[in-house]
């Protein structure tokens, strides 16, 4: 007995839009709120790339090559410490295991439509929290052709809010006072728990939120490194188990 | 690769990190999830994992951030953060208006944290 979960609506824009207009659409994520938290905290990121000794050109390939805020954050705080290759590497890879979920659950919005196979693994480079969070929330709503050109537009809609952020920071990281970048580094996480509210849609979505926000911490002492994947397949599992029993 | 190799060298060692290290496991996402479809049961699995697990990341960077963050008070993170997820229940799920009322409360308590510590 699963809960029905409510069918989103289509936006007027949809109705008449080719995948051109579905690929500018989504590219419009920069100018939103998604963009606007991406560029702000990508400036902590360029400001401690040039912290740790990175050229711009470095910081800026760090960013679009691995697309994923975290892992960018921790490959040059490793680096900038003397850590080796390895070790860098390495953390690097434990924080993107939490991908294959996230990259699972888009992948039946992203092929419905018509698309070649390395289309999808080309989507999959641009699949990174805030992105995962956009697509989960407007994908449902459009026509099935539309999905992966929308996505593909929200995925350089960032990557140049990313590129924006970086440079701004790289630059000004001397000029704005720590008040200020400490501030902008907390949108993160505020921006991520919201809009994982937002994109809930029936009780059991809540609970999931509620046992990743209590078991991820609890796991961090337990279990670093994996305590992103702990926490979403325990507290996940228990959330789902509970939508299914309803009521 | 340290943080004075340049030129072509560092960039190489940078794709070749991005590409041995981090998209494999969205490679293997899209190869897992290609054959799945959005009624599938366990596809509503994997979303729910998926948001605990963002939850999850959430904490962390609240509990244990990284770079300047780490130099903040705990207390005034977690109370940015009920600010902000509270202003945002109570403004009408409203993103943005949940998003300022949280980091102006954190900027503004950072701000006049040193004030109260110092005792003046």
């Amino acid at each position: 007995m699963n809960n029905p979960t409510p069918t989103p609506q289509v936006p007027p824009w949809a109705a008449e839009a080719n995948c051109k207009t579905a690929f500018v659409r989504g590219m419009r994520v920069a100018f939103r709120v998604p963009g606007a938290v991406l560029f702000a905290t990508s400036i902590g990121y360029g400001a401690l790339a040039r912290d740790g000794g990175f050229e711009l050109a470095q910081a800026l390939l760090i960013a679009s090559m691995i697309y994923a805020l975290p892992a960018q954050v921790i490959f040059v705080d490793q680096v900038a410490r003397g850590a080796g290759l390895v070790t860098a590497a390495f953390l690097v890879t434990l924080t993107a295991i939490r991908f294959v979920p996230m990259t699972v659950s888009l992948m039946p919005y992203l092929r419905t439509g018509p698309r070649r196979t390395w289309q999808l693994f080309a989507a999959s480079h641009f699949i990174a929290v805030t992105t995962w969070i956009e697509a989960s929330r407007a994908l449902p709503a459009l026509p099935s052709d539309l999905r992966l050109p929308h996505f593909f537009g929200i995925g350089i809609g960032i990557l140049f809010c990313a590129i924006a952020g970086t440079t701004a920071g790289f630059h000004a990281s001397a000029l704005v006072p720590e008040v200020i970048s400490a501030t902008l580094l907390f949108m993160t996480p505020l921006y991520f728990i919201l809009s994982l509210c937002g994109a809930a849609r029936v009780r059991s979505d809540y609970l999931a939120i509620l046992l990743g926000c209590m078991l991820g911490p609890l796991f961090y002492q337990i279990t670093p490194g994996f305590d992103l994947l702990a926490a979403g397949l325990i507290g996940g599992t228990i959330a789902h188990l509970v939508r299914r029993r309803g009521p | 690769m340290t943080a004075t190799t340049t030129g072509l060298a560092s960039y190489l060692i940078i794709i070749g990190v991005a590409l041995l290290a981090h998209e494999p496991w969205r490679w293997l996402g899209a190869y897992l999830g290609h054959t799945l479809s959005p009624d599938d049961e366990i596809f509503l699995w994997v979303r729910a994992v998926s948001t605990a697990l963002v939850a999850g990341l959430v904490m962390r960077l609240v509990l244990y951030p990284a770079g300047v963050l780490e130099a903040s008070p705990l207390a005034m993170r977690l109370a940015g953060f009920a600010i902000g997820v509270g202003g945002y229940f109570a403004l009408g799920r409203n993103l943005l208006l949940g998003i300022l009322v949280g980091c102006i409360a954190f900027g503004a308590g950072l701000g006049i944290w040193p004030i109260i510590t110092s005792g003046v």
